[in-house]
């Protein structure tokens, strides 16, 4: 499995034993942390809330998609599930390859597919008690593409 | 005729159904129309060009027929990340 939900805390260490192998020159991670703002407003934790069997097809899909475009080896994408602390890590995503620049690549390739497409949702808990799920604010930008257009 | 689906609701549409997902009898013939159904009923927020439709754990359009027994969802803007 290269595309993994978890509820609990993230362990790069233990995720990094044995990915790729010892043709692998390179390996990139990325951390994805919660941050105490967001758009002006002080966070004090989040909750993420998942589609589990299609955020793990995609997931996968986004993955395997990476390695036709780029020349890596191996490559593993991790995002939590439920409630989340400040400076937790929210997703992390590794990518282990012969060489530097697919490595980078294909990790930004990862973390920015995961971000637009996987059916996970984030609601945001403030420091005045309010709480909002983000990006679903009505009258927001439009996104997915609404009757009368094809989506799949 | 009507059909028997099994709707499933996430994040802003979960809180404003009371539900995590609900049998449901619809007359409607597409995934579209059966959104536009139950937004009525429940006054979702939001409109049907902000969401995205699963049925069946894929991703389908909107005007995929709703057939008798379909698990269909309707993604809300997602957030992951």
């Amino acid at each position: 499995m290269d595309f993994r939900l978890t509820n609990r805390a993230i362990d790069p260490a233990a995720l990094l034993g044995g990915l790729g192998d010892w043709g692998a020159g390179a390996c990139v991670t990325f951390e994805g942390r919660v941050r105490n703002q967001n758009a002006g407003r002080s966070v004090k934790a989040l909750d993420y809330e998942v589609y589990a069997p299609l955020a793990e097809r995609e997931g996968e899909k986004i993955v395997g998609e990476a390695r036709e475009k780029f020349q890596i080896i191996a490559a593993l994408c991790v995002h939590r599930t439920g409630g989340v602390a400040l400076g937790d890590i929210a997703v992390w995503v590794a990518v282990a390859a012969p060489h530097r620049a697919a490595a980078f690549d294909a990790c930004r390739y990862i973390i920015d597919e995961t971000k637009a497409r996987l059916p996970i949702w984030k609601k945001e808990h403030y420091a005045d008690g309010t709480a909002e799920w983000v990006n679903c604010a009505a009258g927001g930008p439009k996104e997915g593409g609404g009757p009368g257009q094809e989506m799949k | 005729m009507k059909k028997t689906v099994r709707v499933r609701y996430f994040a802003i549409l979960r809180e404003q159904r009371g539900l995590d997902e609900e049998t449901f009898k619809t007359g409607a013939s597409t995934a579209g129309e059966l959104y536009e159904e139950l937004r009525s009923i429940h006054r979702f927020t939001l409109s049907p060009g902000r969401l995205r439709v699963s049925v069946n754990d894929d991703f389908e359009p909107w005007g995929t027929p709703v057939r008798d027994g379909d698990v269909i969802v309707f993604l809300p803007p997602v957030a992951g990340g």
